[in-house]
């Protein structure tokens, strides 16, 4: 890896994402040869918004590398409580780590504050940015299941505020894949991430419906239609009601449609869905710890050496 | 410069005068130069004068202070028309046209309420200068209409 900071996955060339993904398979094949790769190595822990998995995998990937985290904790029992910027709070956790994990609801809060440190910076989702890893291990995922080249993915729910998405549609263009975009009108992708889908020169469709491309997909990623994004919840139930999907549903697809989602869901993919061959998305989140784990080491190798 | 124009405003001895700005936008060439009077320099406006090449125009004329290169292209965001004339003893020693910069760095807010340069941090604004709009280097929000209205 020749990068400082992993901020966005419009910086990752398909060398990168592959260097990651080999590396990570490596480790999944065998976890315990990397145990001692990092002793003492710290990664601080920087999380302004929640988080279960990201946080949770970032720890047990340090740890599974020998080293361990340093927590800022909660914002609200944090010095960000008394007023202090980002910029002020990166420079000083900076001096307590050898890396940093950056999750902030601002957009390019991550690019901020990655001028103002030398330690390498890993966003960790900004605001309705991105959020690089999750697209590394969802990569991850596609290419243990479907393959990255000759890909046709349909990708459904909150294209427009889903940090996730703009994420993965980016990094798809260093594949041989097709993009289907499936969404209400009102939250189709957003127009800076379209502008750079077409500058790459990516095939991508957009839809309002999923019947019509099911069966032609070999990966389903699904995203969670947010309340909050609606102005009132009976237009939100309406809308939301049309991007589940459950077992019935995926009757009309092909056997071996994958389906993923970043997770947390909350009614997108019917619980009938999980015992189905085609739920991946458990495997997808565990993922989340190999492929970190890689990105770490090849980010503290660099750092070293 | 036609002899109506000159009746308008007349010639200064030193300074720069920048013509064919965009109808209307003077106002905002001296907003994005930073000029807001309370400097003493000494400034002349002539909005909305008719124009050959573009309908209405207006002219800008800033007294004792050579304005830089750099600083005008910026301009050409609002006022891609816009010729710049450094004035030396009433004559016109250098005549330029605004050229279309890479980045606009500190004079434009991100319209995104959401993104970090427009909260209180110790960061300017940065925007790349695309082929029909601009891009904020933070967020990406990309803007093609109305780009004058974010001139801080």
């Amino acid at each position: 890896m020749r990068h400082d900071h992993i901020i966005s996955a419009k910086q990752l060339s398909r060398g990168d994402i592959e260097e990651v993904l080999d590396r990570a398979a490596e480790i999944d094949a065998d976890p315990g040869a990397f145990g001692d790769r990092h002793p003492g190595a710290l990664l601080g822990l920087l999380f302004f918004e929640p988080s279960t998995r990201t946080k949770m995998s970032f720890t047990a990937a340090i740890k599974r590398l020998g080293g361990d985290v340093v927590d800022m904790g909660p914002v609200e029992y944090s010095s960000v409580e008394k007023g202090e910027s980002l910029a002020d709070t990166v420079r000083v956790v900076e001096g307590y780590a050898d890396a940093l994990v950056l999750r902030h609801p601002s957009e390019g809060s991550a690019t901020m504050a990655s001028e103002f440190i030398d330690v390498p910076l890993i966003n960790g989702g900004d605001g309705a940015g991105q959020h690089p890893t999750q697209t590394l291990l969802d990569l991850y995922t596609v290419r243990e299941n479907a393959g990255l080249d000759d890909l046709t993915i349909g990708i459904m729910g909150d294209l427009k505020y889903g940090r996730t998405v703009h994420s993965l549609a980016h990094a798809l263009t260093n594949f041989d894949a097709r993009q289907h975009f499936i969404s209400p009108e009102s939250l189709k992708l957003p127009r800076n991430v379209r502008y750079d889908l077409h500058e790459e020169g990516a095939t991508i469709q957009e839809h309002t419906e999923l019947e019509p491309i099911l069966d032609s997909l070999d990966v389903l990623y699904v995203t969670r239609i947010q309340q909050e994004r609606f102005p009132d919840e009976n237009e939100y139930r309406e809308v939301a009601g049309e991007y589940q999907i459950d077992a019935a549903t995926l009757e009309r697809a092909d056997d071996d449609l994958t389906v993923l989602h970043p997770l947390p869901r909350v009614d997108e993919i019917g619980h009938d869905v999980d015992g189905t061959s085609h739920a991946k998305f458990f495997e997808q989140a565990h993922n989340g710890v190999p492929v970190r784990m890689a990105l770490l080491d090849l980010l503290l190798e660099g750092e070293t050496a | 410069m036609s002899s109506d124009e000159q009746l308008r405003v007349s010639k200064i001895p030193e300074g720069t005068v920048i013509d064919h700005i965009t109808g209307g936008q003077a106002m905002h060439v001296l907003s994005i130069l930073g000029i807001e009077g309370g400097d003493g320099d000494t400034v002349s406006i002539v909005m909305n004068a008719p124009s050959d090449r573009l309908g209405t125009k207006d002219i800008v004329k800033v007294e004792d202070r050579e304005l830089s290169q750099a600083e005008l292209d910026v301009l050409s965001l609002i006022a891609p028309a816009a010729t710049i004339n450094i004035i030396r003893e009433f004559e016109v020693v250098e005549k330029n046209r605004v050229n279309r910069p890479d980045e606009v760095v500190g004079v434009l807010s991100c319209p995104n309420r959401n993104c970090i340069t427009t909260a209180d941090e110790p960061v300017e604004s940065r925007f790349d200068v695309l082929e029909d709009g601009v891009r904020c280097r933070y967020c990406e929000t990309i803007v093609r209409d109305d780009i004058a209205n974010l001139i801080d």
